[in-house]
């Protein structure tokens, strides 16, 4: 009997990895994806992908590479898989190198790394400066090879709707809507993998691709998928504001000796390069002495938005300070940068070599996402190489990879480790979902006809009900709102008061979500439809990220609600009877909150427990310390 | 400074419908791109004439050049649309959509076309499965990487397609960005265990001997791609291979 496919959402690194490893164990792959797998939001990544393979003389070693990425993440994720993901790291580059990615070279001929924030060794493998573009391309090129044998099917241009949930509640399928003809169609699968990226698009404007709404991960969770973290979001420091997304320069600038600045008087209007140095306030380098502007994303975003919102430091009494290259060679710049100055003279229209950009804190990554089990190896304390346990959600038979869950980086992720994640959880789910599939008494059969058509016609129902709906909102304008919301109430830094006014305001848009009337009532190609859809889901996923924010009283990460804050006693260092207090209070903090936020859907919005993390590998003796 | 921002847009309600040019004008803001105000427009469907219409249909995700979602032709020039800046373009700005590829609707095109050519011609590195060997890929020469990174940015956007005076729908040549691709793979050192049959491919009808060296490709591609000379090169590599098909057997 032919093999049932195995359904692949999403064709970024994670899903072309998951799909990679599936059809290597003989299974068939439906892959489906909103566009060519080529275009994901996996080509934007631009720095690198870390893995130790200490090239520099720098003692490099894989246990460092697990402490940074634990304390980066301020110790809330689960370490067994951190283990695993590190320990992993190596082989997985080498492997991409082996599938021809176009990786730096040192002169004799063998893979540059670079540094990169956080971190103080030299372990960022890099291919220019489009690392994630050369990365995906090259899973895009061995799931053609595998395309051409007749493994893997492409659903290309087609929106993943639901899931088809058998009466256990197990994943049994999916239903999609084909873009074009926006015909609903149920899909029979052994197992789901969703693969579907990131959620930034809840926040309007953001680092991310324009298709990254996360609508999948909220569409699951709806299902009845736990959903952790949700608050952990990871803004970057150094965005460029624009009308269609906040375009981002990579953190390498700051890795290759970029400076953050800005004038030392406020409201200086001089041009950036009439300013004396001695005029200069370098903030994050006499904050943070010893790791200057390479302090990890969340310190430095707060860095900045303290400068700008509390010290009213900003440029002009603007949200924005300078990103400075200028005083690096031309050179030098071109050769390790050149690919992000080229998108900064392409789309500012300066040249950064010769005048500092000005840049502002951007949404960027969701640590949360989709809750993720693991089976743990007790002989190692690592993640069990192959169980299907991994990457499973709390729905059986659905998995979850990349961004859309929630494993690997705890409260905030380290540069290059994102590229890392989504690879490294790719592999591990799509062995998980072939083992689950190979063990599972009901694989390899298919639901009755009608269990299929009936969540098909559930679906088609939804669209006939937003296509007939005659109310006063307008789609693509709610989606602005929520964003101008998320952005100014669910940000960098919280209170909550405000996250208890995003609540209010947010099931305020999720009722007006509903009375909508589209401009496009056809049945062809029709955009409006499938993002009406999208905006209903991203609200929902606003509503879990605003009320894990509201619960969580500490700072954590990216997470900071100053009234909670524990501040390090200026000056004081281990011994000193200040500092000890406060590693005291922070020891006392963690008892209560270090743990995960688990939300499960209901019908009176997202209900809240905690569970415990995972600390078996470092556990948490010491608070982070970046000075 | 411009009050307004004022765009004609050529619509297609769907493949087989008749296209018409529809026209918009909206406030002016500095700092817009042909995608934002895409999205601008869908937000407000209005047209010149003060109709409301059903919001213009494109296809974009990255924003950033690097994704090839969102190729027009802005003023008569394929680019990708988010790179297009409406302070450098010269209104009433003209967005058209590819011609070279069936039209789906308005400015969204079917560029299947192109990843069925990459298939073709086996644009990919053989490996034996996605596990760790242990080894990395032989090594490479700084020199040699920086040429393979020029066509490894190639993004399928279709631009070279639309300006090849060669590729048409009603002929069958591969086109520009697949010979890059052959170009690239053939250099690595073991994606070139594939060189014979690539070159097989591109030494049949469709193939290599159908550029017609107009060089419109290379002066096109957003990327900076060397079209043109991995052309020049996969002229001599299909030759050489001629020759030892010839005399090899």
């Amino acid at each position: 009997m032919a093999k049932q496919p195995i359904a692949v959402i999403g064709g970024g690194l994670g899903g072309l990895w998951a799909t990679l490893r599936i059809v290597e164990d003989g299974f068939p792959v439906n892959l489906f994806s909103l566009f060519p797998v080529k275009r994901s939001h996996s080509c934007c990544a631009q720095g690198g992908i870390n893995a130790v393979l200490d090239i520099k003389g720098q003692d490099d070693s894989v246990w460092q590479h697990i402490v940074d990425t634990i304390k980066g993440g301020d110790y809330l994720a689960d370490q067994p898989p951190i283990k695993s993901l590190c320990e992993g790291a190596p082989g997985l580059i080498r492997t991409f190198d082996r599938m021809g990615v176009t990786f730096s070279r040192t002169p004799e001929g063998i893979m540059d790394q670079r540094l990169f924030g956080g971190v103080k060794n030299r372990r960022t493998c890099f291919a220019g400066a489009t690392t994630g573009q050369q990365l995906l391309y090259a899973v895009d090129e061995q799931v053609r090879a595998h395309e051409a044998k007749g493994m893997v099917t492409k659903y290309e241009f087609w929106d993943f709707l639901s899931l088809v949930l058998d009466d256990e509640g197990d994943c049994r399928g999916l239903t999609a809507m084909d873009l074009n003809s926006m015909e609903v169609r149920a899909f029979p699968a052994g197992a789901v993998v969703l693969a579907t990226g990131g959620l930034a698009l809840t926040y309007g404007r953001s680092t991310m691709s324009s298709n990254s709404t996360g609508a999948p991960a909220s569409q699951v969770y709806q299902q009845g998928a736990k959903f952790a973290n949700g608050e952990f979001i990871q803004f970057h420091p150094t965005g460029i504001p624009g009308h269609d997304k906040n375009r981002l320069m990579s953190e390498a600038c700051r890795g290759e000796g970029g400076r953050i600045w800005v004038p030392k008087k406020a409201g200086d209007t001089r041009d950036p390069l009439e300013i004396p140095e001695k005029e200069r306030f370098y903030f994050l380098e006499e904050w943070y002495p010893a790791y200057g502007n390479t302090v990890p994303r969340d310190v430095a975003s707060r860095e900045v938005c303290r400068v700008v919102r509390h010290m009213g430091l900003g440029i002009g009494g603007k949200d924005l300070v300078y990103l400075d290259l200028t005083h690096l060679p031309r050179d030098f710049l071109e050769t390790r940068l050149g690919g992000i100055l080229e998108m900064y003279r392409t789309f500012v229209g300066e040249d950064p070599c010769e005048r500092p950009m000005a840049i502002f804190p951007a949404t960027h990554y969701s640590m949360g996402g989709l809750w993720v089990d693991f089976e743990k190896d007790e002989r190692t304390g690592a993640m069990a190489s192959v169980s299907p346990k991994n990457h499973a959600t709390s729905i059986p038979g659905l998995y979850a990879c990349g961004e859309c869950d929630f494993a690997y980086h705890g409260a905030n992720r380290l540069g290059a480790n994102s590229l890392l994640s989504a690879s490294f959880s790719g592999r591990v789910a799509g062995d998980a979902a072939v083992a689950y599939v190979k063990n599972f008494a009901k694989g390899g059969q298919e639901l009755s006809e009608s269990d299929y058509e009936s969540e098909r016609k559930r679906q088609d129902g939804i669209n006939r009900t937003i296509i007939a709906s005659d109310g006063n909102e307008n789609t693509f304008a709610l989606h602005h709102e929520t964003g101008d919301l998320m952005r100014e109430l669910v940000f960098v830094e919280r209170s909550n008061d405000g996250l208890d006014r995003s609540l209010d305001e947010l099931a305020k848009l999720k009722e007006r979500s509903r009375n909508i009337s589209l401009d496009d009532k056809g049945s062809w190609a029709n955009q409006s439809l499938a993002w009406a859809r999208q905006v209903q889901d991203m609200i929902v996923l606003a509503e879990v990220i605003a009320k894990c924010a509201r619960q969580r009283d500490e700072c954590r990460g990216s997470h900071y609600k100053a009234e909670f804050e524990l501040k390090i006693p200026e000056g004081k260092f281990e011994g000193d009877p200040e500092y000890d207090e406060y590693k005291a209070q922070w020891k006392t903090n963690n008892d209560k909150w270090l743990k995960h936020t688990i939300v499960t859907h209901s019908e009176d919005g997202p209900q809240i427990e905690y569970k415990p993390v995972d600390t078996s590998i470092l556990a948490p003796e010491k608070p982070r310390d970046y000075r | 400074m411009a009050k307004e921002i004022h765009v004609r847009i050529k619509r297609q309600a769907g493949p087989d419908a008749k296209s018409y040019w529809e026209e918009f004008k909206m406030p002016y803001e500095s700092g817009h791109n042909c995608v934002s105000v895409l999205m601008y427009l869908r937000e407000h469907p209005v047209n010149a004439k003060g109709e409301k219409v059903e919001p213009v249909v494109w296809e974009s995700n990255c924003m950033e050049e690097v994704c090839g979602a969102c190729a027009m032709i802005v003023n008569g020039t394929p680019r990708q649309a988010c790179a297009a800046l409406i302070d450098e373009l010269q209104q009433p700005i003209v967005l058209e959509p590819l011609t070279k590829f069936p039209i789906v609707r308005d400015l969204q095109v079917d560029r299947q076309a192109m990843f069925d050519a990459l298939l073709a011609v086996k644009a990919w590195v053989p490996i034996d499965g996605t596990q760790d060997i242990h080894r990395h890929a032989p090594l490479i020469s700084p020199k040699e990487q920086d040429i393979r990174y020029l066509f490894s940015r190639c993004m399928s956007c279709g631009c070279c397609l639309e300006v090849c005076p060669q590729y048409r729908k009603d002929a069958r040549f591969i086109g520009p960005a697949a010979l890059g691709q052959v170009r690239l793979h053939n250099s690595h050192p073991t994606g070139g265990f594939f060189k014979e049959d690539r070159l097989h491919v591109l030494m049949e009808p469709g193939g290599i001997a159908d550029c017609g060296n107009a060089q419109n490709c290379v002066k096109i591609c957003p990327k900076d791609i060397p079209l043109t000379s991995a052309i020049g090169e996969l002229g001599r590599q299909t030759t050489i291979q001629w020759l030892r098909d010839l005399f090899v057997k």
